[in-house]
């Protein structure tokens, strides 16, 4: 056995090449990173004499007193981010799961019909503007904070998942016996079926909790309301009105009213470093239900 | 009688809330591709918009294929979508059995973890992190790397020329490690034994990879670049708006069909033409998505999305 195992692996030289490609991948993927980091713990005057580097002479932590205290509008951003990615995942984790179970069940005569409705969304859509018109103009959640969370709630491919994790670690068996015992099906789902899916809610929570933290879409396509910005969207406004004003198509009167709420460079990078925040603090757990999703998802049920 | 109307009932309530959700974001906006006919007046509400809207044929459609813009996002789309496809089974592929290969198992967890790390971020973060590399000012690219070397700063965000190979490098950025893991997990599925026949019989490594893994990782390579060949006019709206910062001077290079379908709707303010051009768009990617599935069914049935 032992001497198999020697046999199948390659040699010292070939694994120390092989390590010194995936450090300097690695590197890449760290160093950007880590750049973001180092500015956001940069002197502003620094910046402005020498631009950004990565051994900034004079560190400072101004950026993120300004993010606490005088940033207002970052930590209602941030509030904004919160709020939706908590109800947001609540509320798509019910739906979906509460999809994805008669599509699990044999017993149910439609599956296939409302496994299509769901799947064929894959496939064809409306496209973007009668899709904004319907939330515009007919359902009118333009400007509130559902407009966040109600488009995401729906994924045919977590559905897809969750039913796959239902059929695989729910025997049809319990299900049966639970109904001789008399249970309805609202009560065999509650009280048997749930408490045995933990870990698929827990991949589909984390999966889509990721999305809404990260989404910056909805409010680019929907929000003119600076109070229900999230924190992603804040981030791209104080971006591009950066480029606004470098790229000399404002005139000077515009250009003092942006600046003066416009937060220094080292503060611009602090809001992405509080972004990233919670998702590197979590990584962990992200990383291991991701797989699991992953590999769920490839197995068809 | 097995299945009568009273057993049933059950399943409805609980699918009811996910049905709403689909008629209201995914069904009834279908109804809308016939604005892509119309010349689109706001009456009282959405529906009745489409009613009372005057019909104008294919008005819409000549406004955006005789301007051309239509050739320019058609082409950078299928461009880019193109070589992500290629690079997405390329790279991933031989980066996942170089790691698998690897001699030390945390190392390999280790180097795992960081290239999977990027697909976690958004893409404003990632075009945060682009311009702080890019920027003319501060940029580090211009100030830590280029007026040291003596060389002339570059004005990268009006300069169209770098900006395919900008944009490929991010797609890679974000989604490599994501591929990564995909592979992986096809590769530590399969079955140790034929490696150990193999290495009996006098196989090196190389022949191991050549002949055993390679050919076993085959049928999910197909299949994953046939989905991926299904949606190649659907563009990552997040890469091509975000990163290049929606700069004008650059949408030679990064504008595609889904960002110029949001602009003429924002911008512009032309609901027919951003129609029309979504229609184009949503029956193009249709009938590949269709083909797509057609051919993966052949191949293995298993893995067809429908």
């Amino acid at each position: 056995m032992y001497k198999k195992s020697m046999i199948n692996q390659i040699s010292v030289t070939s694994d120390i090449f092989l390590n010194l490609l995936y450090v300097i991948l690695s590197a890449i993927c760290i160093v950007p990173i880590l750049l973001v980091l180092v500015i956001s713990f940069t002197d502003e005057h620094e910046i402005i004499m020498n631009g950004y580097s990565f051994l900034p002479e004079r560190f400072s932590t101004e950026a993120y007193k300004f993010v606490l205290s005088a940033g207002e509008g970052i930590l209602n951003a941030y509030g904004v981010s919160i709020f939706t990615a908590v109800v947001g995942t609540v509320l798509s984790v019910s739906v979906i799961t509460l999809y994805a179970y008669p599509l699990s069940r044999s017993n149910f005569k439609y599956k296939k019909l409302f496994s299509f409705l769901a799947f064929f969304t894959m496939i064809f859509g409306g496209g973007l503007v009668p899709w904004y018109m319907v939330y515009s103009q007919l359902f009118r959640i333009r400007n509130t904070i559902w407009i966040l969370i109600f488009p995401y709630l729906m994924n045919a491919w977590f559905v897809m998942i969750m039913r796959t994790f239902i059929k695989t670690s729910v025997p049809e068996s319990l299900i049966e016996s639970a109904k001789i015992d008399g249970a309805s099906e609202f009560r065999t789902f509650f009280s048997i079926v749930l408490p045995l899916l933990k870990p698929g809610i827990a991949t589909i929570g984390l999966l889509s909790c990721l999305g809404y933290w990260n989404d910056w879409y909805l409010p680019l396509v929907f929000l003119t309301e600076r109070k229900l910005y999230n924190i992603q969207y804040l981030m791209y406004q104080t971006l591009s009105n950066i480029q606004f004003l470098t790229s000399g198509s404002a005139n000077f009167s515009e250009l003092g009213m942006v600046l003066a709420d416009l937060p220094g460079e080292s503060a611009r990078m602090a809001v992405a470093v509080v972004s990233i925040g919670p998702i590197i603090f979590a990584y962990g757990f992200f990383q291991k239900y991701f797989i699991k999703g992953l590999t769920i998802g490839a197995i068809k049920g | 009688m097995k299945h009568s109307f009273k057993s049933q009932l059950p399943f409805f309530l609980m699918l009811l809330p996910g049905v709403f959700v689909l008629a209201v974001n995914n069904y009834i906006p279908m109804f809308g591709v016939i604005m892509a006919f119309q010349k689109y007046r706001f009456n009282e509400n959405f529906f009745k918009s489409l009613f009372t809207s005057e019909f104008v044929g294919l008005t819409n459609f000549g406004f955006f294929f005789k301007s051309p813009n239509a050739y320019i996002v058609t082409r950078n789309t299928i461009l880019y979508n193109l070589v992500f496809i290629a690079l997405d089974i390329i790279i991933p592929v031989m980066l996942a059995i170089g790691l698998n290969e690897l001699r030390g198992k945390v190392m390999k967890k280790f180097y795992q973890s960081t290239l999977f790390l990027p697909y976690f971020l958004s893409w404003i973060v990632v075009s945060y992190l682009a311009y702080s590399f890019f920027s003319f000012e501060s940029g580090f690219i211009n100030r830590g790397l280029l007026r040291p070397l003596g060389l002339e700063s570059i004005n990268w965000y009006f300069e169209p020329k770098y900006w395919p190979a900008i944009l490929i490098f991010f797609h890679l950025w974000k989604y490599v490690g994501y591929n990564i893991v995909v592979y992986l997990a096809a590769i530590v599925g399969i079955d140790p034994e034929y490696y150990e026949a193999a290495t009996l019989d006098g196989a090196t490594k190389w022949q191991g990879i050549r002949h055993i893994t390679i050919p076993l990782l085959k049928p999910l390579m197909v299949i994953l670049g046939l989905l991926a060949v299904g949606r190649i006019f659907n563009a990552d709206f997040g890469l091509f708006y975000n990163v290049p910062k929606n700069m004008g001077t650059l949408y030679s290079v990064t504008d595609v069909i889904d960002t110029y379908v949001f602009r003429a709707l924002r911008n512009l303010n032309n609901v027919g033409m951003s129609s029309a051009a979504g229609l184009y768009q949503a029956v193009l990617g249709c009938i590949t998505v269709f083909t797509a599935n057609l051919i993966v069914r052949r191949i293995d049935s298993d893995k067809a999305l429908f």
